[in-house]
């Protein structure tokens, strides 16, 4: 069973934040997929919602889809064997000012 | 041999009532598929009613009522063309044969793991509370809807989102490892006291309380201390139920109208509800470990067991209510404690610690605190402000047995 962890978070936290912080960050995430590297089948980095593109009806315009204080900022894609053992790696996802939402992949068997 | 109709409607209804949840449990173990189950179980009685007045009422009837769901959900499942892409649902695989319609044959006990998928985190607490019902105490649809006065239709779809969260989340159908237990259980002991407590004071119901939920809570806590003896917080949560409920029927005198505990009749307490509670908390306190239901138990023992209001034991309270603020921080524990604080050192401190409480947002809409602020200014003769405070607890209470209190508290000021 496929799930999406997605990683929400304040943006407006990092401003101002120590130069160290996206570092250590990338490190925490390093660690985090070692330990579960049999668990996890991908998952990126999302540039800021300030880079975003959105297209509502063919109507393209600047910004994020959602316009939300916790945006989201990135996300992994899980193989678990049901919701508690996702909830179990998802706990263990290292975020900032954030946290993570646990969403099942529709299934339609077509792909 | 044959049984007459009456008979056998009578024994399916008593096997509903008692074997529903078991039987349930146990075919959905079988099965791996809830929905599937329930469907499966509910069919298994309507069956019941015909056979048993062909065949004879068998000597089983948990037995027979599984074995028939099982085989019915077994068929279904055969002839599913999706069968197999979903066989990795299933906990084992479905055998022909299996346990024979055999009066010797025990069913296992699966009920824990039905209890904890109802009340799993991932599901909202009014879908907890439904699936509960729905579930475990096999009530029908039409009456979960009456208990928790929604529409029938509202309560429909949220069972159905539910189980279709359950099915496609993949929420699991077990009982959690020891790691996760704690918080699961409890999670779901909030869902029975939630059940409990939504019967003892209807939100926003004309009576003070409904019978029939704190009944089936009650059924629950019992079942789940069966199932779970050596659980503290289980004999902790049915001790304090039994504690608040001995006390019911001195809660509204005989207008309908609320009675406070400083003014009930003590000689009409349950005795023999209270002896159970003060006896299920005992060994947990020897253990020396008790959760915050244990020591809820203990202050509801502790009033319980006061001869009068006036020789209540209130440093025990104020002990007890420090020590569950420190197990489990919450601003209602506070205010409650400040109830004590009155009793203790007087309206003038209780009201300057309320002042705290009045910053957390997290009581904006808590009808109890205006209502204690209310008590205690009146106490301090400032009718004016007890009047202001007054009419914001009515604005946000909506229990009519409690709006009739507070407005005649209301009117008791303005006449001064």
């Amino acid at each position: 069973m496929k799930y999406a962890v997605l990683i929400y978070g304040d943006e407006s936290a990092w401003v101002g934040a120590p130069e160290s912080t996206s570092g250590d960050l990338m490190t925490k995430h390093r660690t985090f997929m070692s330990s579960n590297s049999g668990a996890i089948i991908g998952g990126e980095a999302l540039e800021p919602t300030s880079m975003a593109t959105s297209i509502r009806d063919g109507d393209v315009t600047d910004g994020p889809y959602l316009e939300t204080k916790e945006a989201l900022g990135g996300f992994y894609l899980i193989e678990a064997a049901d919701l508690d053992a996702a909830i179990a790696i998802a706990k263990q996802v290292p975020t900032y000012h954030g946290g993570v939402e646990v969403r099942p992949v529709w299934e339609t068997g077509a792909m | 041999m044959s049984d007459g109709l009456a008979r056998v409607q009578t024994a399916v209804a008593e096997a509903h009532r008692t074997e529903w949840s078991r039987v349930l449990a146990a075919v959905a173990r079988q099965t791996g598929d809830l929905d599937l189950a329930e469907d499966c179980v509910e069919d298994a009685y309507v069956t019941a009613l015909t056979k048993w007045v062909t065949d004879g009422i068998p000597a089983n009837p948990a037995a027979w009522l599984t074995t028939t769901a099982r085989r019915r959900a077994i068929d279904i499942l055969r002839r599913n063309i999706a069968f197999r892409a979903r066989a990795h649902l299933l906990v084992e695989p479905p055998t022909e044969d299996g346990p024979d319609m055999d009066d010797e044959f025990e069913i296992p006990d699966e009920r824990l793991r039905l209890v904890f998928t109802c009340c799993h985190p991932a599901l909202s607490r009014d879908s907890q509370m439904a699936l509960t019902l729905r579930l475990i105490c096999g009530l029908p649809t039409d009456d979960i809807a009456r208990l928790f006065l929604v529409p029938i239709p509202t309560m429909a779809a949220r069972l159905t989102r539910a189980k279709k969260k359950i099915a496609v989340a993949k929420i699991p159908y077990r009982v959690p490892d020891a790691a996760e237990l704690p918080d699961r259980l409890t999670a779901a002991l909030g869902v029975i006291y939630l059940l409990f407590t939504t019967g003892h004071t209807q939100p926003n119901g004309a009576d003070l309380a409904e019978p029939e939920l704190i009944n089936t809570a009650f059924a629950l806590a019992r079942l789940l201390r069966v199932l779970m003896p050596d659980e503290h917080e289980v004999a902790g949560l049915l001790a304090l139920m039994l504690l608040i409920d001995a006390r019911r029927p001195t809660r509204v005198d005989a207008a309908g109208d609320l009675v406070l505990l400083e003014h009930q009749d003590r000689s009409r307490w349950d005795r023999a509800a209270i002896a159970e509670g003060a006896a299920l908390i005992e060994p947990v306190f020897r253990s020396g470990r008790p959760g915050p239901y244990a020591i809820q138990a203990a202050i509801a023992a502790t009033h319980a067991t006061a001869p009068t209001w006036e020789e209540t034991d209130w440093p025990q309270l104020l002990h007890l209510y420090d020590a569950l603020a420190t197990r489990w921080p919450s601003p209602v524990v506070e205010l409650n404690r400040l109830g004590v604080v009155l009793m203790i050192a007087g309206p003038e401190t209780a009201l300057s610690e309320l002042a705290t409480l009045e910053q957390d947002q997290r009581l904006a809409d808590y009808p109890y605190l205006p209502a204690l602020k209310a008590d205690l200014l009146r106490r301090l003769h400032r009718p004016d402000e007890a009047a202001t405070a007054y009419r914001h607890a009515l604005d946000l209470t909506a229990n009519e047995t409690e709006r009739r209190f507070l407005a005649r508290r209301l009117t008791a000021l303005t006449q001064l």
